[in-house]
């Protein structure tokens, strides 16, 4: 049962980080029902701002964490200003090109600062509880609460305020939007910057978990957070995070209880089951395309 | 507006045809290395270590080719550590550059495919650092290629090596094995290792897997814990050892962790701290070492390259492009057959890394190995392990 639990913690530490990562390709979707592929590589991007901040500017933790969520909220906001927005009206393939493109662009940009592996220094100090037989360290804690705490304000920006209620109105019905005097592009950029932001704030929580960081860490859990998206629904603010629970559970459970080679076999078997069943994910709502 | 474009395209290239110079003037030697990439610290040592071969050549006067002395000019290649790009390597140094030889891939994923292309053209390809026991067999005979030759031991001497030292010397009982199922290489460290493990009398309590590009091992480490094991073997790559040796000890793993020839660049005991201290290793060679052909070899490559120790592919290349320098001198013509047949004669060379002699049908030398231990923040001699 210690066992158990043990995974299960690894599981929600998994967990949180593709949750963090998985809003910024859902509320992209729901608002422009595009798939900005790049989002990997901006998560990439805060990782590397966390090196900048932690290994050469030696700041500490907290002006670390607002320093990469800062620079990949602009990133994310010039990216759909010169990228993005220009092809708004053009067929929706271009803009996922667009998207590959830029995360191209921005794995080769870093590659081209300098190929070798970074090492993130130790942002908080490293301890290792024992609680009942669960070892829990402070990364673990501090991972799994800072993403806790930055859905938590993410729930209060979309319900409670008047850009959160524009942004779930454009997600609902775009065309009829601007004619309700709602400023689009605006809101838009919003939806960038916050999906931008917590994409930074899990490279910071990712970098400090597993230190060693390289320009193409984005491709792999991007598609990790991508299909927990998927899985939840895209779209679906709630659907993200819990299909991003689902999918570390999954993996975390397999390779505790199966050989290890399973995992992605077995992760991937269960999204195609899935898929087949349903089809807009586990909350997505049923859409009728008219033709 | 079109036909102007092509023009100018064709214009371009008969300027780079015209470029060549007449082949003959220099000995060509290519090198494919793996600059960018996932080890780019593999590629910058192999770069540094065949251009300080090369230099030290060059600064002598050359090469003696049939009483001429000849220098040798260095056409260096990426790889960025992709298979692809290391075949298309291999094709340009061999159909464009016309070298007469190659040095490098080091990496075996890359080494494999640049020496097929190599074995069909005829052209000696000397990979410096590549431990794959298929690379040097054709895949096609079982037997071994004519054409390419290598500079270090192999994955089934390594595993088997590890495996004897892990149970008679480190005294292990239980030991946990984690490596990467998607590499060749680990894979049969990994295998081999269990073999001979088992076979000295040790039992296997864990053997888990990964994939390349997984970052969290938290699961299979988990699963390690609850095995409780006296030695935990990871051969993995130095970039991923720093995660999962941390991951481990967060999660109050204690056992010390034996690690392969992948473990050894300067950068692991950088990334990893205190983390991977005691922990041991396999390694070509040992710069604590009192030869003094590998003493001088420091001493030269620190002078040269700012000071930091020479790992084993920088090492291993110099090693590589000495006995590929020598089977030139010996051959004594700009011939690629003639360079294979001297390079496969070559009494025993006292290389950096030991002596290399090549018997008669197989480009696998005969050489040993060292164990080396973590200490202080730096590699540390701790036994000699022989064939």
């Amino acid at each position: 049962m210690i066992y158990f639990f043990q995974q299960a913690l690894n599981a929600v530490q998994l967990g949180s980080v593709y949750a963090l990562i998985a809003l910024g390709y859902t509320m992209v979707y729901g608002v422009l029902s595009m798939i900005n592929f790049a989002h990997g590589d901006f998560f990439m991007v805060g990782a590397f701002l966390c090196f900048v901040g932690a290994a050469l500017l030696h700041l500490p933790f907290v002006p670390v964490l607002l320093l990469s969520m800062t620079g990949v909220t602009l990133l994310g906001v010039a990216t759909e200003r010169i990228a993005y927005r220009p092809l708004r009206n053009a067929p929706k393939v271009s803009a996922i090109i667009t998207s590959l493109g830029v995360g191209i662009f921005l794995e080769n940009f870093t590659l081209g600062l300098s190929p070798y592996p970074k090492y993130i220094p130790q942002l908080l100090p490293s301890f290792t509880y024992t609680v009942g037989g669960v070892s829990v360290s402070t990364f673990q804690l501090a991972t799994i609460g800072i993403s806790f705490l930055l859905m938590f304000a993410l729930h209060l920006i979309v319900n409670k305020t008047k850009a959160g209620l524009a942004m779930r109105a454009i997600s609902a019905d775009r065309a009829v939007v601007p004619l309700m005097g709602i400023p689009v592009d605006k809101i838009i950029a919003l939806t960038f910057a916050l999906g931008s932001g917590l994409g930074g704030a899990a490279g910071v929580m990712y970098a400090m978990a597993y230190p060693v960081i390289d320009p193409y860490i984005g491709i792999l859990v991007g598609w990790k957070a991508f299909i927990s998206a998927v899985i939840g629904g895209i779209g679906n603010i709630r659907g993200a995070v819990l299909g991003a629970y689902i999918l570390g559970m999954v993996e975390i459970m397999t390779a505790a209880f199966l050989p290890s080679t399973y995992r992605d076999l077995v992760t991937f078997s269960l999204l195609l089951a899935l898929l087949i069943y349903r089809p807009r994910g586990l909350l997505g709502r049923a859409e009728i395309q008219k033709v | 507006m079109k036909s102007k474009n092509i023009m100018a395209i064709l214009a371009f290239f008969f300027v780079l045809a015209g470029c060549g110079k007449p082949k003959t003037d220099t000995v060509r030697i290519g090198v494919i290395a793996e600059i960018t990439g996932a080890i780019p610290a593999v590629g910058a040592s192999c770069k540094n270590g065949a251009q300080m071969a090369a230099g030290e050549i060059n600064d002598a006067g050359g090469i003696d080719i049939g009483g001429v002395k000849k220098k040798i000019e260095l056409f260096i290649e990426d790889s960025a550590s992709k298979p692809e790009q290391a075949a298309a390597a291999a094709q340009k140094l061999i159909a464009r550059s016309e070298v007469l030889a190659i040095v490098g891939p080091n990496s075996s994923s890359n080494a494999l495919p640049a020496a097929e292309i190599a074995e069909k053209s005829a052209t000696v390809l000397m990979t410096p650092w590549s431990t794959d026991p298929k690379t040097t067999i054709d895949s096609k005979t079982g037997q071994a290629k004519k054409f390419v030759f290598r500079a270090c031991f192999t994955d089934t001497f390594e595993g088997k090596v590890l495996g004897g030292f892990a149970r008679k010397e480190l005294k292990a009982a239980k030991v946990a094995v984690l490596y990467d199922v998607s590499s060749d290489v680990l894979k049969i460290q990994a295998e081999m290792f269990k073999k001979s493990f088992e076979e000295n009398g040790g039992r296997i309590v864990a053997l888990e897997t990964y994939t390349k590009g997984d970052k969290d091992f938290s699961a299979q480490f988990t699963k390690i814990k609850n095995a409780r094991p006296d030695l935990i073997f990871l051969p993995s790559y130095y970039t991923d050892v720093p995660l999962q040796v941390q991951q481990a000890r967060r999660l109050g793993i204690k056992a010390p962790f034996l690690g392969s020839d992948a473990w050894s660049s300067e950068d692991l005991v950088k990334m990893c701290g205190a983390d991977c201290e005691g922990s041991y290793l396999l390694n070509h060679y040992s710069p604590g070492t009192t030869n003094p052909v590998t003493q001088k070899f420091i001493a030269d490559y620190k002078a040269r390259f700012g000071g930091s120790t020479p790992d084993d592919v920088a090492a291993l290349a110099y090693d590589a492009f000495g006995v590929l320098a020598k089977a030139v001198a010996r051959a004594g013509t700009l011939d690629r057959a003639a360079v294979r047949d001297a390079l496969s004669q070559i009494p025993a060379y006292p290389g950096v890394t030991g002596v290399i002699k090549y018997s008669a049908d197989s480009g696998d030398p005969v050489k040993g190995a060292v164990i080396l231990q973590i200490k202080n923040g730096g590699f540390s001699w701790f036994a000699d392990a022989q064939p």
